[in-house]
């Protein structure tokens, strides 16, 4: 795995202006009847990127998806595949795959012959099919069930023969729809990884759509958070966390406290805030927050220190009551209530057994973080 | 996905259903047809159905045919609600194979074949042709239609509703009355429907299984329109398609309307959360 | 624990509240719902059968009952052994003798497996249109395909009659619309059957696929497309075979009442036509000979019996599949 990450750190083709995008939206819109799934929308995606849309249900990732694979046509806007506009081709004509989130495996046919159905239809001979077939059902471990039919087959099974006939005619581009999301949660995550490596042998495009924030996370080069048929970022899985560019985003990506406030000072890329609570937050990279904004601190509950007595040398400090405390395991998260009544929560990992400073219900607490643990939030 | 249909849908919709309705609405129009002769459009009269009221054979015809049809599609609903139950419920006991059969069966049985055989049944046990073996014959094939439509609403009746009911003190007898027949109870007023219109309709049964001074109007239709198509036929046919049209919509709008009220109550419900 | 609770309680508190009584009460009642209409059907369904056997094999005879030997109680054992032997299969080699009879059930089943066809070629797409129609509006279309099921049969035959006549609507309005310049002879031909079955029994063939197309995942079309299968290719691969149930009910539903169907080809047929079910009709009601009606009826459950089996079974499979 770490391999992996290595290169992954290396590919990154978004930052580079040369570089041509693989699969571009520019200003989609798709309505039906009254209802806007995608609102102009523009979004660019690079050859061999591992894409995901992320999104709660209806914020029109799943349109998105299939504007691309052509089963619906955008009211307005254009879509470019390798520079190729792909209005008027139908799906049967597009290099593209698509693995459905219902697997849509034919229930009349054998899996080799759910394997063998594309490559059928562009009428590749018959040796070369078999070839092809036996190497797909490797690839995914299934050869002893290439003449079972699907309702032979369990949920992981069914998923990996619905990978394996849609990457069988080596699409340029494999579109995943919520390819994980009928797996229990064991088997979700080992396959997580396996998508990742056949993305990387294959040397596909994915894009995949998903409403599992974990999955986009450990899978994705980058995401696109969407929200009401809007892009509301695009960014790698570590910026997306770290640095949201939105209260929409860093609510909606993982666990955060958002202290509301007003800039009162700025100093360089500095600024000092007044929470509403009275409190003063004095924060490093402050985007483009001056002075008389009215913003959101957004600060992760792991990046809060939780101590009984006041910490000396912390910029910034707050007291507050433990509120609830929720033992985890591996990290204890507490709940601290501060003197305007906002519950903050931090969590702290339990390297030790035992802890060294141990709080209960009610005892008085102090939170402390650095000044460049959260960022300022305008929007 | 599937918001608007193509326009080879449509065609096929439209040319079907025109093909459906056609032949029953020009039936209709020219049963108000002042002339004598059918298919030529003499001006609009209601008097065909004046004439109607004055026909005695049809009138004593229809009165026979509405008892006949309401008797045995009492009792088939009784018999083929029990059948279905039978068939959903008991899916082990002896003959059940055979059981099934004979449930299913006279849904396709070719009517020749069933009016036939009950007439040699009637005759062979003496039994005298008249009202009675009418409803005896109706009684048995409509059951099955019954038994069909009440097993596909049994079938996806949650069983531990009744679970429940036994859990909390009932007896089979009772849960049957107060929780699973209250449930199933659409279904078994359309099966009642369905077989009081079959009976209503057939012609080729009651034909066989009747006697003197039992005749139907279908058996009465049916030996006027040997003789040609005469507007009067038309008006009597008018009024039956009416008769079951009022009945089928106002059957359909009474469940719509439950269904409204019932999602209404739901999203109040959901409201009040 | 709480399943062992939900076993005993029911029991100790029913007989608590209703006695002993109770319990042999559901008992005997959940006993009849199988035994009552069991036995209906036993009497007024298959016992029939063997007496339609049985008078098959017996000889026409003007007196009433029609049929001699007249089995009775009186006869006791040696009488009615004296009556079995008089029984013969007389009546089933007249039916072979006479080529009427062996025609009149071919063209039976020819007519009816032509006529199941056409309904298929009608109600595949209306049937697929519905299940692609918008989910708003696919009760009310499921509801006007019921609707004409409801009216009566004899109604809806005998509106064709109108139409159909040499002088007749749809002769008036092509002649009118100038299509062609004498009326066609529709009325009493093959063509009138067909039309008359067709429009007859379209909700039987219309129903069945329905329920199959709509259950059906239409994401397997966009599949079979993404995979690069054009549409009407698509819908020989996919569809079609996946509705292939749907189909074979609809075709039994419509092929096995159509084979002995007696009021549509009495009434559009005219004279000429020779089916099976009219055969039946006149022999009983024209020739009052019942053994030769008796054998026909016979025969032609023979005929029947094969697709009425596979109806059965497709019936049976398709609850199984329901549960």
């Amino acid at each position: 795995m770490k391999s992996l990450g290595s290169i992954r750190r290396s590919f990154a083709p978004w930052n580079d202006p040369q570089a041509r995008p693989y699969i571009s939206f520019q200003n989609v819109t798709k309505r039906f009847g009254d209802f806007t799934a995608v609102n102009d929308l523009s979004l660019d995606i690079y050859e061999r990127e591992f894409f995901a849309l992320l999104g709660a249900s209806g914020c029109g990732k799943s349109t998105l998806l299939r504007m691309l694979a052509g089963f619906e046509t955008p009211t307005s806007g254009r879509i470019l595949l390798d520079g190729q506009d792909l209005a008027g081709i139908p799906p049967y004509k597009r290099p593209v795959n698509m693995m459905f989130q219902s697997y849509a495996l034919f229930p009349h046919m054998t899996v080799e012959a759910n394997i063998a159905f594309g490559l059928k239809q562009d009428g590749m001979p018959k040796a070369q099919i078999a070839e092809r077939v036996a190497e797909m059902l490797k690839l995914v471990r299934l050869e002893q069930f290439a003449k079972r039919k699907p309702h032979q087959l369990s949920g992981g099974q069914r998923q990996r023969v619905a990978l394996a006939r849609s990457v069988a005619k080596r699409p340029k581009v494999l579109l995943l729809d919520e390819p994980l999301g009928a797996l229990d949660k064991k088997l979700r995550e080992a396959t997580q990884f396996e998508l990742m490596d056949l993305q990387q042998d294959l040397g596909l495009t994915f894009v995949v759509v998903t409403h599992d924030q974990e999955e986009a996370m450990t899978m994705a080069d980058r995401i696109a958070i969407m929200d009401k048929g809007k892009v509301m970022q695009v960014a790698t899985p570590a910026e997306i966390y770290e640095a949201p560019s939105s209260r929409f985003v860093a609510d909606f990506v993982g666990s955060v406290n958002m202290l509301e406030g007003t800039v009162t000072s700025r100093n360089g890329n500095s600024v000092v805030i007044k929470g509403n609570s009275g409190a003063q937050i004095s924060v490093e990279n402050a985007g483009d927050a001056a002075p008389g904004a009215d913003v959101a601190f957004a600060i992760r509950p792991e990046k809060i220190r939780v101590t009984s007595k006041r910490p000396e040398t912390a910029a910034n400090a707050m007291e507050g009551e433990v509120w609830d405390i929720a033992y985890l395991g591996d990290m204890t998260v507490y709940h601290i209530k501060l003197g305007d009544g906002q519950v903050v929560k931090a969590s702290a990992l339990n390297s030790a057994r035992v802890s060294e400073d141990p709080l209960t219900w009610s005892d008085r607490a102090w939170i402390s973080f650095a000044p460049d643990a959260g960022v300022v939030l305008t929007r | 996905m599937q918001g608007k249909l193509s326009r080879f849908n449509i065609t096929a919709l439209v040319l079907g259903f025109a093909f459906l309705y056609l032949p029953i609405v020009l039936l209709v129009i020219y049963s108000f047809n002042d002339s004598k002769l059918v298919t030529v459009w003499g001006g609009f009269s209601t008097r065909w159905y004046a004439s109607l009221l004055s026909n005695h054979l049809l009138l004593d015809a229809a009165w026979v045919t509405a008892r006949v049809a309401f008797i045995s599609a009492t009792v088939a609903t009784v018999l083929g609600t029990l059948a279905a139950l039978a068939l959903v419920r008991y899916t082990r006991f002896r003959g059940r194979f055979l059981f099934s059969g004979m449930v299913f069966a006279p849904l396709v049985m070719p009517e020749v074949i069933t009016g036939l055989s009950l007439l040699l049944l009637f005759v062979a046990v003496g039994l005298d042709r008249g009202f009675l073996t009418i409803v005896l014959a109706h009684i048995t094939f409509t059951m099955c239609f019954v038994a069909v439509v009440v097993q596909s609403r049994l079938m996806s009746f949650d069983r531990s509703l009744e679970e429940a009911a036994m859990d909390l003190g009932a007896t089979p007898f009772r849960t049957f009355i107060h929780v699973t027949l209250p449930v199933i109870l659409p279904a078994v007023v359309s099966g009642w429907m369905l077989a009081f219109t079959l009976s209503l309709d057939d012609l080729v049964i009651a034909s066989f299984t009747s006697g003197p001074g039992a005749t139907t109007l279908p058996m009465r239709i049916y030996s006027q329109v040997r003789l040609g198509v005469t507007p009067e036929i038309n008006a009597v046919c008018t009024l039956l398609i009416g008769v079951v049209t009022i009945g089928v919509l106002a059957a359909a709008i009474v469940n719509k309307r439950r269904d409204i009220q019932r999602q209404r109550d739901e999203q109040a419900a959901a409201q009040a959360n | 624990m709480s399943q062992a609770s939900a076993v005993t309680r029911p029991a100790s508190e029913a007989s608590a509240s209703h006695g002993p009584g109770g319990i042999v009460l559901s008992a005997i009642l959940s006993r009849l719902v199988i035994v009552v209409p069991y036995l209906w059907l036993l009497v007024f369904f298959l016992a029939p059968f063997a007496i339609v056997f049985k008078i098959s094999l017996s000889e026409t005879a003007i007196s009433m009952p029609p049929y001699f030997p007249v089995f009775s109680w009186e006869d006791g054992l040696s009488g009615f052994w004296e009556n079995v032997k008089e029984l013969s299969f007389a009546n089933y080699l007249w039916l072979v003798d006479d080529p009427l009879y062996f025609n009149a059930y071919i063209s039976s089943v020819v007519i009816a497996a032509i006529s199941t066809f056409l309904a298929l070629l009608v109600g595949y797409p209306m049937a697929y249109a519905m299940a692609r129609a918008p989910s708003s509006i696919r009760m009310v279309l499921l509801m006007l395909v019921i609707l004409p099921f409801w009216t009566s049969f004899l109604i809806r035959v005998y509106a064709w009659i109108g139409i159909l006549k040499p002088e007749g609507l749809l002769n008036q309005f092509l002649m009118w619309a100038g299509v062609i310049d004498s009326p066609l002879q529709i009325m009493n031909t093959h063509t009138a059957i067909y039309i008359g079955i067709v429009y007859s029994y379209l909700p039987f063939m219309v129903l069945p696929l329905y329920a199959t197309l709509e259950k059906m995942d239409f994401s397997l079309i966009e599949a079979a497309q993404d995979l690069g299968c054009p549409p009407i290719s698509a819908f020989w691969k996919i569809t079609f075979p996946l509705s292939l149930p749907g189909v074979v009910a609809g075709c039994l539903l419509v092929f096995i009442p159509a084979v002995g169907e007696f009021v549509i080809p009495d009434l559009l047929g005219g004279s000429q036509t020779l089916m099976i079910g009219k055969t039946l009709w006149n022999e009983f009601f024209g020739n009052r000979d019942w053994p030769v009606a008796s054998a026909v009826a016979v025969v032609l459950l023979l005929i029947l019996v094969v697709p009425m089996m596979f109806f059965q079974r497709a019936q049976a499979r398709s609850q199984e599949q329901e549960r």
